[in-house]
């Protein structure tokens, strides 16, 4: 398997750090490694979207082939700044961000009511019929004082859930 | 490697009455029944289920049954290095060759005495079995030396009654030979490539083992009447399953098949724990190959496990299966100090099914229907 380069100097984790705006400590990113280097199975340096769905708690998750398309190929730099949005240290604004990205699949910066749909169908799968899903979502959107044809822009995301706030985030575990 | 969602979905158990993942997954990360007019943030907020990815990403019980922990180095210090250099000088200078020669003696007397026996003997079938099965235990304590296993069973001794088939955790292919050491199983087991497919379509085929191959799909049937049919003969040898259906890492449980547990027999559970003193016995075998397993073993100092025989258990009534299955392994996994994981050890070689994900898709698309009809 040849895992020769499992250690990572004080350099790279720096480096590591830097990029994500410190949001995990050395100790997190050490173990994050380990945790990269255990699930880059064939060595390439970076995780496949294969390397990924061989975890079945991931494969399982119902945005799983949404999130594959961001965190497909990432190497460990971006794979620490991918995660960042769920440690502890990260603001309301960068999980908000986050999620706004998972939505804006295309990185036009605005969600269509098509995207929330995808999403929506992502969640739901066959138990809700696409005139229901549309249904719903157009009645929540007026209800919030958006029409059906207008986009989301980030402004509008903190908005929405800015208040109370978002709980996510996950430990990373040390030893 | 084939397209991620194009390796075909495991062909395991589906049944929806196995046990509930949610029950072993962390509480708290299920997503929250909240009540009330429903409104475009509820939908918005996908969170929980983002955190149960990036959750999953960061550690997964899955992955941890299968990874073997390194030890951590002891040796580096003016006093113990030398020590340690001295030690592999022994193991392998010494130890090893010494080895060596006591297993190829054990085959030589092994051999020497099992083809005469099989081909001369071969009107007196009940003769020859019985000393077939005493061949066979010798030839395994002799593998057992080889590695300087130290065994500790625990429990009565296997008993040659029919109706019954006895079931472990499964750690390596060296699980088969301690225990048949004691006692002639049969075992089933998967047909191997190489040397370790020669010796089990020769010697281990006439202790009356029985072979499947995991990727074929309909093996799995046939397999089942093999079995059937073997706990039901008085005088086959008694039948040894490892249900896990892979190699575990001596840590964890994963889940157990339930074909042991539906035919109708006695199950006398069997827990091995192996101790990481000297060496991991853990056979990883995405790792390393099977002889490169064994030379580990043989270098090392001992290898050092103990073996529990515990209390026959039959089926409840109003039980299933797949309750039964689990009962069993929970008696197993408390024993050896293993701790139990939800997942079905052939997620290794395929996908999970896509119900999973369903059952989550449903029990959202429920709340979302049921807060609508409350407005």
């Amino acid at each position: 398997m040849g895992n020769s380069s499992s250690m990572l100097t004080q350099y790279d984790i720096e480096e590591v750090q830097e990029h994500c705006n410190h949001a995990f400590s050395q100790q997190e990113t050490v173990s994050l490694y380990q945790r990269f280097c255990q699930l880059d199975r064939s060595s390439g340096g970076f995780i496949s979207a294969d390397e990924f769905l061989s975890v079945p708690e991931f494969a399982v998750n119902p945005l799983a082939q949404r999130l594959l398309r961001t965190v497909d190929g990432l190497n460990f730099k971006e794979f620490v700044a991918f995660l960042s949005a769920f440690s502890p240290r990260a603001t309301l604004q960068q999980k908000i961000e986050f999620i706004f990205k998972v939505y804006d699949s295309d990185g036009k910066g605005s969600v269509s009511f098509k995207d929330l749909l995808d999403v929506l169908r992502d969640l739901t799968g066959h138990f809700i019929s696409e005139e229901q899903r549309e249904q719903v979502l157009k009645q929540v959107l007026e209800e919030a004082g958006y029409r059906k044809d207008s986009s989301l822009v980030f402004a509008d995301f903190v908005k929405i859930l800015g208040n109370p706030g978002l709980k996510m985030e996950v430990e990373v575990p040390v030893d | 490697m084939s397209d991620p969602g194009k390796l075909n979905t495991s062909s395991s158990e589906l049944d929806l009455d196995r046990p509930n993942i949610e029950d072993y997954l962390p509480s708290g990360t299920s997503i929250h029944e909240p009540h009330g007019q429903l409104r475009l943030r509820d939908l918005l907020d996908i969170s929980p289920t983002l955190t149960e990815a990036a959750g999953a990403i960061i550690d997964d019980s899955f992955t941890r049954c299968f990874k073997s922990n390194p030890p951590e180095p002891w040796n580096w210090n003016v006093y113990l290095f030398p020590l340690w250099c001295c030690g592999v000088v022994v193991r392998y200078g010494i130890l090893f060759p010494v080895r060596v020669i006591v297993l190829a003696i054990g085959w030589i007397i092994f051999l020497s005495a099992y083809i005469p026996v099989h081909v001369l003997l071969k009107g007196h079938d009940k003769l020859r079995k019985k000393i077939e099965r005493y061949l066979v235990e010798l030839i395994c304590s002799f593998f057992v030396a080889s590695w300087t296993g130290v065994v500790k069973y625990h429990g009565p001794r296997p008993s040659m009654r029919p109706k019954q088939v006895f079931v472990s955790n499964h750690t390596s292919m060296i699980d088969f030979i301690v225990l048949e050491q004691m006692t002639p199983f049969a075992v089933i087991m998967q047909k191997h490539p190489g040397w370790v497919g020669l010796l089990q379509s020769t010697i281990l085929d006439s202790l009356g083992c029985i072979w499947f191959n995991r990727s074929e799909a309909k093996d799995r049937e046939t397999v089942a009447k093999k079995l059937r049919d073997h706990v039901q003969g008085s005088d086959n040898n008694p039948l040894l399953i490892f249900p896990e259906g892979t190699c575990v890492n001596n840590h964890y449980t994963v889940m157990f098949k339930k074909g042991a547990f539906e035919l109708g027999c006695t199950v006398c559970p069997i827990a091995v724990k192996y101790n990481k003193i000297f060496v991991d016995a853990f056979w990883n075998s995405r790792k390393q190959s099977f002889t490169m397993h064994l030379l580990q073993l043989m270098t090392s100092w001992a290898v050092v496990c103990d073996v529990w025989y515990l209390e026959p258990q039959t089926l409840k009534p109003g039980e299933t299966a797949i309750e039964f299955a689990e009962r069993v392994r929970d008696i197993i996994s408390v024993r050896a100090g293993l701790k139990m994981v939800p997942w079905d050890g052939y997620l290794k070689y395929s996908r999970p099914s896509p119900k999973h994900r369903e059952q989550k898709q449903q029990s959202f698309a429920e709340t979302i229907l049921r807060r609508l009809e409350e407005q």
